[in-house]
């Protein structure tokens, strides 16, 4: 491991935005555009599957301040996907603006552009439709080859061979394995069969979808949306609207939260529409019962697992097998179900002979799902390491134990996660760390506190990657100003994270400057290098890294223009605190006046631009344990403790790094103990306001501690791999570990209410 | 019908619908800071102060704030500006957005009770929802304040 003393790096900086945040700024979508916009509202089917037999809008349309109303009738036909992923796009093209055939409760079956909201409530109400309703696919263990389809269309488009198709509602369907399986499970000690089942849980993101557009000074479509893929925004709208994209600007200003939800084009394609149509300006602004209803949630989830053992501990095969329900539609689907093998499997490699890994993605009669923190890993690690935890009780060892016998170690090759080799890997440590931190073996024993109430504790690994290995592109331009300072221009989404700090501390350790001197812009298609966006946990690894190239190379050009100061040659000139220098002499250049030479009698740009993307995807790693209270009587679990030791290489901000993992730790508990997606039978949503999805608060999840193993990712900027998804894959499996030695019962699905835990009997 | 309100201690006139909510008042009147999370009184993100006393703007009719000082962190920048620095320096704004809310009801807290324990602080503020920081960032930066007004 590299110890390196850095100035920026692994500092914990203030974010550059904190100020304005807390003072409470007007910087999010909707506190900056004028307040003449068209307000945009969306009559939602309330029929899980029907066909609109017809609709009448003449009525709604001669309510006053009613602009106009649009149907399928007034939309293009080609179809499209709303997922924001790189070329070629792997979600089937299966969408349009208004489809005839809606497929899930909250589909949208028209658009109302009106002079205020008032009246766009009225017009919706006065719209009149006449459903043909069909019978609906709902539970997605009966969608593969039902005879209902949810996509029956003939223009259905898979635009990369995934091995679906919408005869069998089949989205994607793959398979992959090594080594002899079944021979070696039948050769095993130990063979446990185990199926988990995981929910649709929302990001439930503190600022809903929204969206604003208009036509810019040049005839343009401006988008200012809260989002954090302004590239593939633009992609999505030009292909759904059929306009060119040069005709389209995308940029974000500050975002309310993502978590992925904004990582596909949920509220977008609706105000621009309406834009094109009136050439005016449009907001839309969904109500947290739309994003509740029609956002772009985590995919259900089943997954089966057979774990083949020794009685030693030795894990030597694992076989999964994930069912996804994608939902209505297919976004994100092919792509999120490989994460719960690829990203679960190789924390095992260390004794694996074998493994199989098959997948079916579904449609069904559901809200269609998308991408959310941790995408698919969450679900596979909860099935997986779950199934561990009841190996390790089932032959009596310590499951810490059990772990160390078997997980991955550095150097180790991974053959689940694409032959990469764990080249950082601080996993052992982070378990021995966390071990002793936590007090595991104090903790561990169940110790019954004679009120009815019992103690005991849970454990869990996790990992993720950073970045999608031979996709992701990351690009920065960096600037140097007159004053001798900086702007760095991304592409990459600040959501909250604190991006946009982070890359400047990486320009000014690169420059030898202080963070101060950095200003950051973005993100804005006119204006920003290519970036695929932030999500897959690749900003930091990713974009980092381009960061990292941008300023070497602004280097040499500062040092060329400091040549001609100096009358040198450029070779004879190096960048030192700061300063340019000549060697052998104490001539100096200061950057201040490289900048103002730069504007002067100059023909060599102070700016410098460069992209980057991986051939690999660094696993990050860590280790999560929790310590609750269990009230037998009435199945309350109490979190008393959580902690955990993370290795996400070099923190490049430690301080914004442990505030990455706390608020992963706690939305992963959320979706554990108390949010739930449910539908009636009829396939209405039931949890559809905060009132029924019960987000955690700070009265739910003990006393939080997070700490860190360094590695050092010899690809990465700095050493850093990412930090922001793999923080919410421990709670599951920590949890209902814990809550299994409480009550001597395993839930394996998600959430654990303490409905079903007072009302459960061990097996 | 015609309503005056103390916004920030301005007193300000102005004819309104029956049924606008509070937080459509402020916000058309510049102040918005004040954010809409959930539309059901389950978030906090809309507090404002109400006489001093927090209130959640998603929830109460304008009309009913009619004759009374109503108070958002445009109004507090100053008492504000205290404490948030501290806050900024666990990292534990994140996103923000629902940063004003929590703000407000930090105030309402401080005032009513200057030397809170941990677990006052989390009573206090537990109808305030955020889904970025995980709770704990934002105790701390609180602690942090505290513990340096003892100092000083």
């Amino acid at each position: 491991m590299e110890h390196k003393e850095y100035k920026a790096i692994n500092k914990s900086v203030r974010k550059k935005d904190a100020m304005q945040l807390l003072l409470g700024k007007p910087v999010y979508t909707d506190d900056i555009v004028p307040d003449n916009a068209l307000v945009v509202k969306l009559l939602r089917s309330p029929h899980a599957n029907a066909i609109v037999a017809s609709i009448d809008t003449k009525t709604a349309k001669l309510v006053p301040g009613v602009v106009d109303i649009y149907t399928w009738e007034d939309v293009p036909t080609e179809r499209f996907t709303n997922a924001g992923q790189t070329f070629p796009e792997p979600s089937p093209y299966d969408r349009m603006i208004i489809d005839r055939h809606v497929r899930f409760v909250g589909d949208v079956v028209a658009i109302i552009a009106a002079e205020n909201e008032k009246a766009a409530l009225k017009a919706m109400k006065l719209i009149k439709v006449e459903y043909e309703k069909l019978t609906p696919v709902l539970d997605f263990r009966t969608a593969k080859d039902n005879p209902i389809l949810v996509h029956p269309e003939d223009n259905w488009v898979p635009t990369v061979d995934v091995g679906g198709s919408n005869k069998r509602n089949l989205v994607a369907s793959d398979s992959n394995s090594s080594g002899d399986v079944e021979g070696v499970m039948a050769d095993c000690d130990i063979v446990l069969d185990r199926t988990y089942h995981t929910k649709a849980f929302n990001q439930a993101m503190m600022e809903t979808f929204r969206t604003y557009t208009s036509l810019d000074r040049y005839g343009r479509l401006h988008v200012i949306s809260s989002t954090q893929i302004v590239f593939h925004v633009r992609r999505i709208l030009s292909h759904a609207l059929g306009i060119p994209k040069n005709k389209i600007r995308v940029e974000k200003p500050r975002i309310g939260g993502g978590f992925g939800a904004k990582q596909s084009s949920v509220s977008e394609v609706y105000p621009a529409f309406v834009t094109m149509k009136t050439g005016r300006p449009a907001m839309i602004i969904f109500t947290r019962e739309e994003s509740q209803i029609a956002g772009s949630p985590r995919h259900e989830m089943q997954v089966r697992v057979r774990l083949g053992a020794n009685k030693d501990g030795k894990i030597r095969v694992l076989d999964l097998y994930t069912l996804s329900n994608s939902g209505a539609y297919g976004e994100h689907g092919p792509t999120t179900v490989g994460l719960s093998g690829h990203k679960s499997i190789p924390m095992y490699t260390g004794s694996l002979e074998a493994y199989r890994f098959d997948y079916d993605v579904v449609y069904t009669n559901t809200m269609a799902a998308g991408a959310y923190r941790g995408y698919g890993a969450t679900q596979g690690i909860f099935a997986v390491e779950t199934t561990v935890n009841e190996l390790a009780e089932k032959l009596g060892m310590d499951p810490t134990v059990i772990r160390d016998i078997n997980m991955l170690k550095e150097g180790m090759q991974m053959p689940a996660y694409y032959n990469e080799i764990a080249s950082a890997c601080a996993l052992d440590r982070c378990l021995e760390h966390c071990k002793e931190m936590f007090h595991w073996d104090e903790k561990y024993p169940v110790r019954d506190m004679g009120n009815g109430k019992v103690r005991t504790a849970g454990v869990a690994m996790a990992m993720q990657g950073s970045g999608i290995s031979n996709v992701d592109v990351g690009s920065a331009t960096v600037k140097l100003n007159e004053d001798g300072d900086y702007i760095l221009i991304i592409g990459a989404a600040d959501m909250g994270t604190g991006c946009d700090t982070i890359l400047a501390q990486m320009v000014a350790e690169c420059m030898d400057c202080s963070v101060d001197k950095v200003s950051v812009f973005g993100a804005d298609t006119d204006a920003s290098p290519y970036d695929s966006g932030s999500y897959a946990s690749s900003t930091t690894y990713i974009t980092g890294k381009a960061v990292e190239k941008a300023c070497a190379d602004l280097k040499k050009r500062m040092c060329s223009i400091a040549s001609d100061i100096l009358e040198c040659s450029e070779e004879e000139i190096v960048f030192d605190n700061g300063l340019l220098r000549q060697i052998d002499t104490d001539k100096t250049v200061t950057t201040r006046e490289i900048g103002c030479k730069a504007q002067v009698n100059n023909t060599k740009a102070a700016e410098a631009s460069a992209s980057h993307s991986s051939p690999v995807s660094p696993p990050p790693f860590m280790v999560g344990m929790v310590e609750i209270e269990l009230d037998k009587l009435t199945g309350e679990v109490t979190i008393l403790d959580y902690m955990s030791v993370v290795d996400c290489g070099i923190p490049i901000n430690p301080a914004l790094a442990r505030i990455q993992a706390e608020g992963g730790i706690v939305q992963g508990i959320g979706h554990t103990l108390y949010e739930n997606i449910q539908y009636d039978k009829k396939g209405r949503p039931i949890e559809n306001s905060f009132m029924q999805y019960k987000l955690p608060t700070r009265l739910d999840m003990g006393n939080l501690k997070v700490e860190f193993e360094h590695s050092y990712e010899p690809t990465g900027p700095f050493g850093a791999k990412s930090i922001g998804e793999i923080v919410i894959n421990t709670p599951a499996p920590a949890l209902a570990h814990a809550i299994y030695r409480a009550t001597g019962v395993w839930h394996r699905e998600l959430p654990i209410t303490p409905e079903q835990i007072a009302m459960s009997k061990p097996e | 019908m015609d309503i005056q309100i103390t916004l920030n201690g301005k007193k300000i006139t102005d004819n309104v619908d029956a049924d606008m909510l509070l937080i459509d008042f402020v916000r058309k009147h510049g102040c918005l800071s004040v954010k809409r999370g959930c539309e059901t009184a389950n978030c906090g993100l809309c507090t404002v102060l109400m006489d001093d006393t927090p209130i959640l703007s998603c929830s109460m009719l304008v009309a009913r704030a009619a004759g009374h000082n109503i108070t958002t962190l445009e109004g507090l920048q100053e008492e504000a500006s205290e404490f948030v620095g501290f806050i900024a320096d666990q990292g534990a704004d994140q996103c923000g957005f629902c940063n004003p809310g929590f703000v407000m009801n930090t105030i309402a807290l401080l005032r009513e009770n200057p030397n809170p324990t941990d677990d006052e602080i989390r009573a206090f503020l537990a109808g305030n929802l955020c889904r970025c920081s995980g709770y704990e960032g934002q105790l701390r930066g609180i602690r942090a304040f505290l513990d340096s007004r003892k100092e000083n």
